[in-house]
């Protein structure tokens, strides 16, 4: 099947360059001439950079957690944190752990403190300077192994919120639930919140009271359902946050705007809650 | 399709003696066979309780590690960020005033001269670098902390969230409380 795939693209492209003049001509894929050589014969084709990375193996509890340095020739490796980390697991040490799943920003799994902010592996460019790379996990997280933190309270508080659609009339013609244009809208920069926990993870008011205070995640998706035209219940939901800390423990530190991989604003979100209540 | 396909076997079975498996066998042989080839696990398991396994992950839970998160954050958003220091300088301005007043309260009942007049004196025969100094050790926190909280007042009408205004308003902030301090130490 690959055979097949792999001689259909070569007489695709062959075919393509029949008809086109030939003056940037590139095979579908050159992985071959990095990985040939094992090592870099000279040291000016080697960009070598060292990612310190946090370790710590419930196997032997009593070990205090360690930053264990690795080191990889940029040339060879991906542009990505993720590439990096994954070529570690694969070609240096196999127990390192992480999340990791769709390498695209999507699925939110492999959220980390990369060189001091919170951001996806998968979107955070290696920076090209020498200096040493530091990765550890989410920050003021119960750490289950390496890099992977304990979400567990962080999902609790999700479910808390009851983020789903609560009504109670049927729809006019019995089919969907319409709203306008302009209420649509509302729910621009809030719909695409993947949950990822970077933000909530980045806020110190986070950090001292996460068992009581939701957080900039849960309270974005708190305002996507206040916010949202066809809910019916915004008395209940802004009653449940009208207490001294699931919300109020907000003070506009706004590292959850600045971290946010995905260029969201949970800091207008919550103020915008602050508002709805007030008023 | 499967139950049909185990059927049409066991008649072709039937019809036909298995030269491969024969049901025939004696048994002991079997049992021989079955130990030769019995699957050696590396890990062996036992069964416990479902509150002795809550237990054991309770205790195992407890002693994850919390993972770093003040001293690996970005400093320049924890340390230096505007949150922190608009609370240190209000702590400190509410703090400073309860203690000057309790120690003006107290002042007469040990002899403390700290009212205005003989403090104004005191600070006028300081040298012009301590008085310079000391004027914007006070003018420093004040500016600081009456322009961010302008800022704040701002932040609650849900305005000048955009990233962009949340890091240059930092330092806007910072340099227009630094120059209206050094206006204060100069001009007041």
């Amino acid at each position: 099947m690959a055979a097949l795939r792999s001689s259909s693209r070569l007489l695709a492209t062959a075919s393509r360059s029949a008809f086109k003049p030939a003056v940037f001509t590139r095979s579908m894929a050159t992985v071959g001439d990095a990985t040939n050589n094992a090592e870099p014969k000279n040291s000016d084709a080697s960009k070598m950079k060292k990612f310190q990375i946090y370790r710590w193996n419930p196997d032997q509890p009593t070990e205090k957690p360690k930053m264990q340095t690795y080191e990889l020739d940029l040339n060879k490796t991906g542009p990505m944190v993720l590439d990096a980390l994954v070529r570690i697991k694969n070609e240096i040490d196999p127990t390192l752990t992480f999340r990791r799943s769709c390498r695209e920003g999507i699925c939110g799994s492999c959220a980390m403190n990369i060189n001091g902010t919170n951001t996806l592996a998968c979107l955070c460019r290696i920076p090209t300077d020498t200096q040493d790379m530091k990765v550890y996990p989410l920050p003021h997280t119960y750490v289950v192994k390496d890099l992977v933190p304990d979400l567990t309270h962080f999902y609790k508080q999700y479910k808390s919120i009851k983020p789903y659609l609560q009504r109670d009339t049927p729809s006019p013609d019995g089919k969907e639930y319409r709203q306008t244009k302009e209420d649509r809208r509302k729910l621009d920069g809030l719909y695409e919140c993947i949950l990822c926990a970077c933000c909530s993870t980045s806020c110190p008011s986070y950090w001292w009271n996460s068992e009581e205070y939701l957080g900039p995640a849960i309270l974005l998706q708190s305002y996507r359902w206040i916010i949202d035209s066809r809910d019916e219940r915004l008395s209940e939901r802004k009653a449940a946050l009208d207490n001294s800390m699931s919300l109020y423990r907000c003070h506009t530190i706004l590292n959850c705007t600045r971290t946010c991989p995905k260029g969201l604003n949970p800091g207008l979100a919550i103020a915008e809650i602050k508002k709805e209540m007030s008023f | 399709m499967n139950v049909s396909r185990v059927g049409v076997r066991a008649l072709q079975q039937g019809a036909k003696p298995n030269v491969f498996f024969s049901q025939n066998l004696p048994r002991a042989a079997m049992a021989a066979k079955a130990t030769t080839t019995m699957q050696t696990r590396p890990a062996s398991t036992n069964k416990i309780s479902e509150t002795d396994g809550h237990s054991l992950l309770a205790a195992q839970r407890r002693q994850r590690p919390i993972s770093p998160h003040l001293q690996v954050y970005d400093p320049t958003q924890t340390w230096f960020g505007g949150s922190i220091w608009n609370r240190i300088t209000g702590g400190a301005f509410s703090g400073g005033l309860y203690v000057f007043g309790a120690a003006y309260l107290a002042a007469p009942l040990f002899g403390w001269h700290i009212e205005s007049a003989s403090m104004a004196a005191a600070f006028g025969s300081l040298p012009l670098a301590v008085k310079g100094s000391l004027k914007f050790l006070m003018a420093w926190p004040f500016a600081f902390h009456g322009i961010n909280s302008m800022r704040h007042l701002t932040w609650d009408t849900a305005k000048g969230f955009s990233k962009k205004s949340v890091m240059s308003g930092g330092y806007a902030i910072l340099g227009a409380s630094v120059v209206s301090a050094l206006g204060m130490v100069l001009f007041l």
